[in-house]
């Protein structure tokens, strides 16, 4: 995240605070990602007590409870699955070991309301699989009960298959980066490979899988679409269901505020997690792992595993995806798909747009200023990720609404026109929401993109005379092409993604791929679901591949940096 | 006179660890001045404070005569008019050997700017390889490249960090020597940083000779080596025979005979320190006794390519043990009666041989004793 210091140059002193023209932009920004989370907590100190008695009597207790479980049961299902497939991969070799290595990766590419349509299409009554069982045994409806998924049981398996890769990343790298040297002599003091794993290896690993957790937290808290599916109300759907279905801004406020906490502490596990569990190698040698042979019944188990996992969280469901897109063929030839998905392309492309030219910004300014006032901005500035796209949303709504309804007024009294709705009824306020929540991913691109620039060109542009905005355009922005490339690409992926946000803030009769997919889902018309559910699913799987190819042709020390700058998400986190 | 470059008063902290001490320094117009010293010493800093690198705490600097800092001028580097050449040379990467070259040219028109790049490129002997990327080049070009880019918006100033170390040595005096005469000729007053005594023997008109962010000594070349300040400087550029002695009668006795003790008051504890091409040694084959010196046994002798050392032990019984280490560290304990003397060529007796040493009183230095090292 942070661009290590250089030793070889003199630290510049964190210098006093000198207003300029960097400095200024940097705090606006910060300040502009804070606003949203200042929107709605504001509302708290002055709300009517009244209100926030009637919210806890009637449904924040279960809104809590539901958030609360769902987290637990996911980090559960996560923990489990990540921690067990990155040891086998690093560690055993097993049939088809260095296939799983990076396709285990795959469910990153799946969007979690995307899994959920279509294994609710596979299971249900008029899916395939019953079709096929009762075909196969001669039954009759009512003949048998099959259980329904549309529950918190669920929702936990749909989060923790597709979520799990986290988890996978994070423990992988760690053991990656371990010392060999640790658990040989682990080994040579009498502990069994068992015995090594949970004495020594777990230990060291814990700090990033701690980390890998914790955005598993964060994209569960933000979840929506797959709960609002299977019917489990957590604070998401709660705040969507008091915006729209009450028009009730208040109690959306509220619930975003209680959201909002746990997010705090979400952070400050995340934040602990890096500092004090930091934990130095002693020792640098690296060698490359060579992987244990398992016996035939182990091995057998640990291919069975690893398939398992890539099946369900992506074969299982893109094939059911598939199967429904070819169905459905028919909408290919209908103009409304393709207005959707040019819908999601030019607000991917503007987002990503501006989210890197933010972020190359930012990141130029703290190298630039180095003082403390620039680079706590910085770091507020990527704390936009941890705010959940629903809290984002009441966040930034309430207070465009109430300055729509001023210019209205002002332009009535002043023009005698009516400027309806310039801000909150147009994309502008969508737009605002994808680059504030997204920021930290480009950020995290570019600052590791500039990191790798020796401050001597800098000095070389510099004293030929180029002045910083020169600097940064002919020298700087050249250099890190691929950087900005990456950072684009992994914006433009997670805006076309992206549910809660872009369902409350769309402008009127404005729809994305991801908001089609869900109005069919809620419609209980999951086959036409299908087509734009594997749109998405197109465009997600090319960062996915790329890392994944990153993955397969690393070795210890060497992927394990490109793999970081890669996955931004996993990294974003601030 | 005019002057190219003045520093007055210079003093700089890092947090609250100072740098620099109350620095100044003067540089004529088309004076290349070395700032030498071990690491640590500030010589970085000076010239980052030169190029506006670093803002300016204390003191002011002036190029050609235009203030650049001061308590309240800050010019920013881009336009100090300095050519800055370091020690990763810090080519772009993305850009062509005549485009890194046309960099600084931003005022002028495209065809002018390729011209003037090509002409200065020329003049380090590189326009064949105008075309090509930096990675594709060695060392030594890539350093001459980065001279020739930071020459060719014609700098006021030209500033050096260090410009040789990337290079390994054979190629680092065949560069150096390229750059003295490109630098000369540009008739541009230049800063050089190096840790490298050697290094600013060769390039330097006058040497400033920096220890723990203080000037120590500023002169030419040979005023450094022939009338170092302290100890530290005479030590910065070869190692020292070292002895310990007392001032009597205004001379301090050494086993080859008494030296002036320059102006320190009789009775005082004082330090001799005698280069090792000072003690003059006339070998076995025509060791008569009536050579002037005395006797001393040869402990080793080695061939180092233009001179050779010889170590000496006054002792002649070839029993006596010696406790100097051979070609050992820089200042030789006379306590242990080990001698390193360095004769031109190739001169080497045989161990235990009896030569006979001299001393040249010219290249031997009086200190106070617990002179600063």
């Amino acid at each position: 995240m942070v661009a290590p210091e250089t030793q070889s140059q003199p630290t510049t002193p964190r210098a006093a605070w000198r207003v300029d023209g960097w400095t200024v932009f940097a705090v606006a920004i910060g300040l502009l990602v804070l606003a949203p989370v200042a929107a709605v907590v504001y509302p708290l100190l002055t709300a009517d007590p009244e209100l926030w008695r009637h919210l806890v009597h009637t449904v924040l207790a279960r809104y809590l409870t539901n958030t609360l479980l769902l987290m637990l049961g996911v980090c559960a299902g996560t923990l489990a699955l990540g921690v067990a497939a990155a040891w086998l991969v690093t560690m055993c070799r097993f049939p088809g070991v260095r296939l799983f290595e990076w396709a285990l990766l795959l469910p990153l590419a799946m969007p979690t309301y995307v899994v959920a349509y279509a294994y609710t299409g596979l299971l249900d009554f008029a899916g395939p699989l019953q079709m096929a069982l009762r075909a196969a045994f001669g039954l009759e409806a009512g003949d048998y009960g099959f259980p329904s998924i549309r529950n918190m049981g669920g929702a936990i398996a749909v989060l923790s298959l597709v979520l799990y890769p986290y988890v996978y990343l994070m423990a992988r790298a760690a053991f990656l980066d371990q010392s060999l040297c640790v658990l040989e002599v682990s080994r040579t003091l009498g502990r069994s490979a068992w015995g090594s794993f949970a004495g020594v290896a777990l230990p060291l690993a814990r700090p990033a899988i701690v980390g890998g957790l914790a955005l598993v937290m964060m994209e569960t808290l933000n979840e929506f679409g797959a709960v609002q599916f299977f019917g489990v109300d957590t604070f998401s759907t709660g705040i969507f269901r008091a915006w729209f279905g009450f028009g009730d801004y208040r109690a959306a406020a509220q619930l975003a505020a209680a959201m909002m906490l746990v997010v705090a502490v979400l952070l400050m596990v995340e934040r602990a997690s890096r500092g004090k569990g930091r934990i130095e190698h002693t020792s640098r040698r690296y060698s490359q792992i060579r992987r244990y042979p398992l016996g035939a019944g182990s091995a057998a188990a640990a291919t069975a595993f690893c398939g398992l996992l890539v099946g369900l969280g992506f074969l299982v469901p893109a094939a059911t995806l598939l199967n429904g897109a070819i169905e459905h063929a028919g909408a290919l030839a209908d103009g409304e798909f393709y207005r959707d998905a040019g819908h999601s392309i030019v607000l991917a492309l503007l987002t990503s747009a501006a989210a890197v030219l933010v972020a190359l910004a930012l990141a130029y300014a703290d190298r630039l200023r180095r003082s403390r006032l620039v680079r706590g901005a910085v770091r507020v500035a990527g704390l936009g990720y941890a705010i959940p796209g629903a809290v984002l949303a009441v966040g930034i709504l309430l207070p465009l609404t109430t300055l729509d309804r001023q210019i209205d007024a002002a332009a009535r009294s002043l023009f005698g026109v009516p400027t309806g709705l310039l801000l909150s009824g147009t994309a502008v306020a969508l737009l605002l929401a994808y680059v504030i929540r997204f920021l930290a991913v480009a950020l995290n691109s570019v600052e590791a993109g500039l990191a790798r620039i020796t401050p001597s060109m800098e000095s070389a542009a510099r004293t030929l005379g180029a002045a910083p905005v020169r600097a940064l355009r002919e020298v700087h922005s050249p250099m890190m092409a691929g950087s900005l490339f990456t950072a684009a690409m992994l914006v433009f992926v997670d805006v076309m993604k992206e549910l809660p946000a872009t369902l409350i803030m769309r402008p009127f009769d404005f729809d994305t791929l991801a908001v089609r997919a869900y109005q069919y889902a809620s419609d209980e018309r999951l086959p036409q679901a299908a087509l734009p559910s594997l749109a998405i699913v197109a465009f997600a799987l090319v960062p996915v591949l790329l890392l994944s190819r990153a993955i397969s042709q690393s070795r210890p020390g060497a992927g394990s940096r490109l793999a970081a700058g890669m996955a931004p998400p996993l990294e974003a986190a601030p | 006179m005019s002057v190219g470059l003045r520093l007055e008063g210079v003093s700089h902290a890092y947090d609250v660890a100072p740098v620099l001490r109350d620095l100044s320094l003067q540089a004529a117009p088309g004076e290349l001045v070395c700032l030498v010293g071990p690491s640590g010493c500030g010589k970085t800093t000076a010239l980052r404070l030169v190029a506006g690198l670093e803002r300016l705490q204390q003191g002011s600097i002036d190029i050609d005569g235009r203030r650049v800092a001061d308590s309240q001028t800050h010019v920013p580097p881009e336009r100090r008019s300095v050519g800055l050449v370091f020690q990763d040379f810090a080519l772009f990467p993305h850009l062509r050997v005549v485009e890194n070259v046309g960099f600084g040219l931003g005022s002028v028109s495209l065809g002018e700017r390729v011209a003037r790049s090509r002409a200065m490129l020329a003049q380090v002997g590189m326009e064949e390889f105008a075309e090509a990327y930096p990675h594709m080049l060695s060392g030594g070009q890539q350093q001459r490249v980065a001279l020739a880019r930071a020459l060719a918006p014609q700098p006021k100033i030209m500033l050096l960090d260090e410009p040789f170390s990337g290079l390994d040595t054979r190629l680092r005096q065949r560069v150096r020597d390229d750059a003295l005469h490109v630098l000369k000729q540009s008739g541009t007053t230049t800063l050089l940083v190096t840790h490298d005594p050697e290094e600013a023997m060769f390039m330097a008109d006058r040497i400033a000779m920096m220890d723990r962010g203080r000037l120590v000594q500023l002169g030419t070349p040979s005023e450094i080596y022939g009338q170092p300040a302290n100890r530290f400087v005479a030590e910065f550029f070869s190692d020292l025979n070292v002895l310990q002695g007392v001032v009597r009668g205004g001379r301090v006795a050494t086993p080859f005979g008494p030296v002036a003790a320059g102006g320190l008051p009789e009775g005082a504890a004082a330090e001799v320190l005698i280069r090792p091409e000072a003690l003059r040694v006339q070998g076995p084959a025509d060791g008569n006794s009536a050579a002037p010196g005395i006797a001393a046994r040869v402990v080793a002798a080695r061939l180092l390519g233009r001179t050779s050392l010889v170590h000496l032990c006054l002792n002649l019984d070839p029993a006596h043990r010696h406790d100097g280490a051979l070609g050992g560290g820089s200042a030789q304990q006379p306590e242990h009666d080990h001698w390193h003397v360095r004769v031109p060529g190739r001169f080497l007796p045989a161990e235990d041989s009896i030569v006979r040493v001299a001393l040249d009183p010219a290249q031997s230095f009086v200190f106070p004793a617990g002179d600063p090292k």
